[in-house]
């Protein structure tokens, strides 16, 4: 059975109309990633034996929907009683006590895992290069990165390694990954998916979203993870289920861009594959418009001091007492202090300080609450724009996946690759990312960002003009079975 | 009463901070039970062992009980109040910040009175949610390991045990107003029911912040942080033994020196405590797990009209009634006694002489049986039919604490069962007294004659001859007055 | 504005980060750099406006008061590096 370029949508059709078992459709999906991980490096742990036995029992439990659909999640995400690490040497040989909330839905939605997949180290990360375990590879060029921190969630989906996954994004790691490898990423309003469980990294800029080949399939997934969890105390409800949009015309959408966020620093490619979407809405009866968000340009820095400030108490936790890596030492401050350093990796140690400094005493209103007041004036911007515009558009990365290695030694421009995601973080809406036509035979992404709750807007925009391009997801290297 | 602690022109500065562990089912932040004394590590999960992904989740209950404790306190209750991360790296912190609050906690400014002789007032500067750490067992419980590293081993059941740290202004004088304060804060607390305040089982910790002034003084001299002084004797002990060790060193014209202090209550001394490093940097921030937790007036009066009478009021009603202020004072600082004493002084009618039944009899029935007014035999209803029968004069004290004895031996008894069974009823009238009166003049000419003879004290031993004779149901009352009739006669 | 080594080893104290000298240099430059840009809003004239503290504006999502079943002390110390029979044991708290 070929996988390759499976959605979701068509497996679960498969498996409810008898074409194939859930055990023979997880062994499908083992037998590629056994021939095919070993380039990408996608995935950090892959357990046949306990896939196969999950999936043999969807096949005997004789349930419906989703059952017996597989699915890879980013390791990340805590799995009862298979390892997780976060990408991090300091928790090597880790295994959770209980699954993320996220995980217990995909469970009881009938949902087989294929493993854990690969991820910056802690999220911290654009391109992937920043796993303790070594870097991913993107399907559509193995000498280029698949973006992050989601990478490994991004290349077993564009690899065919699995038909979809879930990633997590704090300042765009679901939906960059996803541009760079050519696929559908939604990043959900804040607080619509639980956290319980997820590895924390900024908690109050992360979500867990989908990360999946189509727009439909996106929307699937996003309907078995989303909802208030009681042990999130932070999540909500959904104000409106999540519907499965159909391709349409978007007649009276008003949708806003953001010119003075183009002016500078983007790909002249990933710019004309935007204007050629922009006229795809316009054919199908939206209106653009211009829209201002003054303030965006200082996301960068907000994000910078807000997303480390956090992370610095998140992984204060990593002491070595409970779990995780220890490095013997004859007193407990040097335990720490050894069990730190040889623990985190230089990204990680990298934010680690630069949240430290932030929050330290003579330093923490001059940054820390600076950057919380600059977060106000983002929110503030896309209020302000959402009251004449339906949704917003930009590119989701400035540029396409660039080269394994390029920006391992300039954090500032790594960073930079993020400018036009996490200003959605940081003011807590949904976006969602598509492909967007090649560069250069690389995928872009076209990001539409919407005001909260408007995933179901943001999911008919996406099916509609996803239809119109009709937009191959499956790397011609791939073809072929290579 | 409570003079100020005052030596060679200098004056005591204390400020208290007191730890309260809320009595709650479940711990703050998830649904382990809040328990003492269970096996190690037995009453934890995800969140207690701060598993990556492990999220805080704020217990309810725990809020409605500070905010109770915060009223009853006279504290200002903000409409909004929030959870801060405050940061710090040691084993008994499994997240290395504890989740406390910061510029936004659950009570403001407040003010205290300890009322009675000598009485004063404390302003409360606030007090605010947050959880307890874990439990080091240092070696020696280190069990199972040969080669002796002195380590420690961590239990976890004790964290994120409700606490409410109430911090006061530096508005106490001396060691001695220290421990009242603090008597009547444990009182008020466990009246709300908000914890039992076991200084031994650590439910309730005070800590001191101690310095000396000139008397009469504007600012502060330097203050140092007592710790460990886990009784109210040892609060007591603890302030006196630094003020003494404060003065000694301002006398030797040294200056004393910021530190932490331990109080070692086997040798009454106080020694340094390693301080832990950077601990003045906790860089708080918003715990961004939890949201802000609001009262508007409307929950806040229905909470306030749902509290018990607190100590103060039960003091001052006590005094009111006419009790004297240590009897008031020991009854609203004893919840089961006062529980007692109102049921008793109902029943009745008498509040002077429900005290006095209840600071006598039975209080040294209680101490005698080492129990709670509640577990006693002798309830408030069978008491007052004892006192019923003493009011009525039906008997005398005497036989009255006869009663009671028996009364507290067998607890299916009346008070009225016991003086028939005994035959205890005074002996009160006239001709039952004359025969008895006549016998003993009779037996003793002397003392007639002498009495007669201007002797008026030896009225005493006649009263003592007829008492002994009437087998001490004698109404003495009535015996004097015969006994003057018939000598005078 | 340049970060020293002894501000970056003080950083690094307080996130209980033992790093050596060369790290001490690497992560001052960057660091230094980093800050750089960020120090691009510490000038901004917005005393006014009000830090978003959460990233919604919901409040009160508190837990009833109930038990829930705990993890057995097996799960508790199935991850310790050092288990004790009943806790987890950590090196002396030292001098
Ligand atoms: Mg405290
Ligand atoms: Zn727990």
């Amino acid at each position: 059975m070929d996988v390759l370029g499976l959605t979701a949508e068509r497996a679960m059709g498969m498996l409810r109309a008898r074409e194939c078992s859930a055990e023979e459709l997880a062994q499908a999906y083992l037998d590629r990633i056994a021939a095919h991980d070993g380039e990408i490096h996608a995935y950090l742990h892959v357990d046949p034996e306990r896939t196969l036995a999950a999936a043999r029992a969807q096949d005997a439990s004789g349930a419906d929907g989703l059952s017996g659909v597989p699915i890879a999640y980013k390791d990340l995400l805590s799995t009862k009683d298979v390892p997780t690490t976060a990408g991090s040497r300091i928790l090597d040989g880790f295994v959770p006590i209980e699954d993320a909330d996220v995980v217990a839905r995909g469970n009881a939605a009938g949902l087989v895992s294929l493993g854990k997949t690969n991820l910056d180290e802690f999220a911290m990360g654009s391109s992937t290069e920043h796993s303790a375990y070594g870097v991913t590879r993107n399907p559509w060029d193995r000498t280029r990165v698949p973006g992050g921190s989601s990478g490994g969630s991004a290349a077993v989906v564009a690899g065919g390694l699995a038909p979809w996954a879930l990633g997590t994004d704090t300042g765009g790691s679901i939906r960059q990954p996803a541009a760079f490898c050519g696929l559908v990423g939604l990043m959900p309003t804040y607080g619509t998916v639980p956290r319980f469980g997820v590895i924390a990294f900024a908690c109050s800029l992360e979500q867990v979203g989908p990360m999946a080949l189509t727009v439909r399939d996106a929307a699937l997934l996003q309907q078995v993870i989303a909802g208030r969890s009681p042990r999130d105390a932070t999540s909500v409800d959904l104000r409106e289920p999540i519907a499965l949009p159909e391709a349409g015309r978007l007649d009276g959408l008003r949708l806003g861009v953001p010119r003075a966020e183009l002016e500078s620093g983007v790909d002249a490619g990933v710019l004309a594959r935007f204007e050629e979407s922009l006229a795809i809405a316009r054919g199908l009866g939206a209106e653009t418009v211009d829209v201002e968000l003054p303030h965006a340009r200082h996301g960068l820095a907000a994000y910078y001091v807000i997303a480390p400030a956090e992370a610095s108490a998140n992984l204060s936790r990593f002491d070595g007492v409970r779990y995780g890596l220890r490095v013997d030492a004859p007193d407990v401050r040097a335990m720490y202090e050894a069990t730190r350093d040889a623990g985190f990796g230089p990204e990680v140690k990298r934010r680690i300080m630069i949240g430290t400094y932030a929050l330290s005493a003579g330093y923490h209103d001059a940054y820390y609450v600076q950057a919380q007041r600059v977060r106000t004036l983002i929110r503030r911007d896309f209020d302000a724009a959402f009251a004449g515009v339906d949704a917003i558009v930009l590119p989701t990365a400035p540029t396409p996946a660039f080269e394994i290695g390029a920006r391992l030694d300039d954090p500032l421009s790594m960073y930079a690759n993020d400018i036009f995601t996490l200003p959605v973080n940081l003011a807590g809406i949904p976006a969602l990312s598509i492909p967007n036509g090649l560069v250069d035979g690389l995928p872009s992404g076209l990001q539409v960002i919407g005001p909260a709750f408007a995933e179901n807007l943001l999911l008919r925009i996406g099916a509609a003009v996803e239809a119109e391009l009709g937009f191959d997801p499956v790397p011609p290297g791939l073809r072929g079975g290579a | 009463m409570s003079a100020a602690w005052q030596r060679d022109g200098y004056e005591a500065v204390i400020g208290l901070e007191i730890h309260v562990q809320l009595d709650t089912a479940s711990k703050m932040f998830c649904g382990c039970p809040n328990r003492y004394g269970d096996e190690p590590n037995t009453n934890v999960c995800m969140v207690c062992l701060a598993h990556p992904g492990a999220m805080p989740v704020a217990n309810a209950e725990a809020v409605r009980q500070s905010t109770r404790v915060g009223l009853a306190l006279g504290c200002r209750i903000p409409e909004s109040s929030e959870f801060s991360r405050k940061q710090y790296f040691y084993p008994d912190s499994p997240k290395a910040y504890q989740i406390s609050q910061y510029d936004q906690p659950m009570c403001g400014e407040g003010s205290f009175r300890v009322p009675g002789e000598g009485g004063f007032e404390i302003r409360i500067t606030r007090a605010h949610l947050e959880e307890d750490a874990a439990k080091m067992i240092h070696a020696g419980g280190d069990a199972g390991r040969i080669s002796g590293s002195a380590g420690s081993v961590v239990d976890f059941n004790r964290v994120g045990t409700p606490l409410l740290e109430i911090v006061t202004e530096p508005d106490i004088r001396s060691p001695e107003q220290a421990r009242r304060f603090l008597t009547l804060l444990r009182a008020t607390v466990i009246a709300i029911g908000a914890s039992e305040c076991d200084m031994e089982k650590g439910s309730l910790r005070a800590d001191a912040n101690v310095s000396i002034r000139p008397i009469g003084a504007d600012e502060y001299g330097t203050k140092t942080e007592l710790k460990n002084m886990n009784s109210f004797r040892f609060l007591e002990r603890g302030i006196e033994a630094e003020l003494e060790r404060q003065l000694a060193i301002v006398a030797a014209g040294d200056r004393v020196q910021q530190e932490t202090l331990h109080f070692d209550p086997a040798t009454g001394t106080l020694s340094p405590l390693r301080s832990k490093e950077e601990a003045h940097d906790y860089r708080y921030f918003p715990e961004p797990d939890l949201l802000p937790v609001t009262q508007d007036a409307a929950q806040l009066q229905t909470v306030a009209a749902a509290l018990p009478e607190l100590p103060v009021a039960r003091f001052e009603r006590l005094v009111a009634a006419g009790l004297p202020e240590a009897t008031a004072l020991l009854l609203a600082t004893e919840p089961e006694l006062a529980r007692y004493y109102d049921d008793l002084a109902e029943r009745t009618g008498d509040a002077k002489i429900a005290a006095n039944w209840v600071m006598g009899e039975l209080q040294a029935h209680l101490k005698d049986r080492g129990i709670e007014a509640d577990a006693s035999p002798v309830t408030p209803e069978r008491l007052a039919g004892l006192i019923a029968l003493v009011v009525d004069g039906t008997i005398n004290q005497t036989a009255a604490k006869e009663v009671f004895a028996a009364l507290v031996e067998d607890d299916a008894i009346t008070a009225q069962a016991v003086v028939e069974e005994r035959d205890l009823a005074q002996v009160g009238g006239a001709d039952a007294l004359g025969e008895i009166v006549d016998a003993i003049l009779a037996a003793h000419p002397d003392e007639v004659e002498a009495f007669r003879g201007g002797r008026e004290q030896v009225i005493g031993f006649l009263v003592g001859q007829c008492m002994k004779q009437s087998g001490g149901r004698a109404d003495a009352k009535a015996l004097q007055a015969l006994l003057r009739e018939r000598l005078a006669g | 504005m340049q970060l020293t080594p002894d501000e970056v080893r003080h950083v690094a104290a307080l996130a209980r980060l033992g790093l050596d000298d060369a790290e001490v240099d690497r992560l001052g430059r960057e660091l230094t750099g980093i800050l750089g840009h960020v120090a691009t809003i510490s000038a901004l004239p917005i005393a006014d406006v009000p830090p978003t503290k959460h990233a919604r504006d919901t409040t009160d999502a508190l837990r009833v008061d109930e038990t829930r079943p705990c993890a057995t002390r097996e799960d508790a110390l199935r991850n310790a590096p050092d288990p004790a029979p009943d806790g987890f044991r950590v090196p002396p708290i030292g001098a």
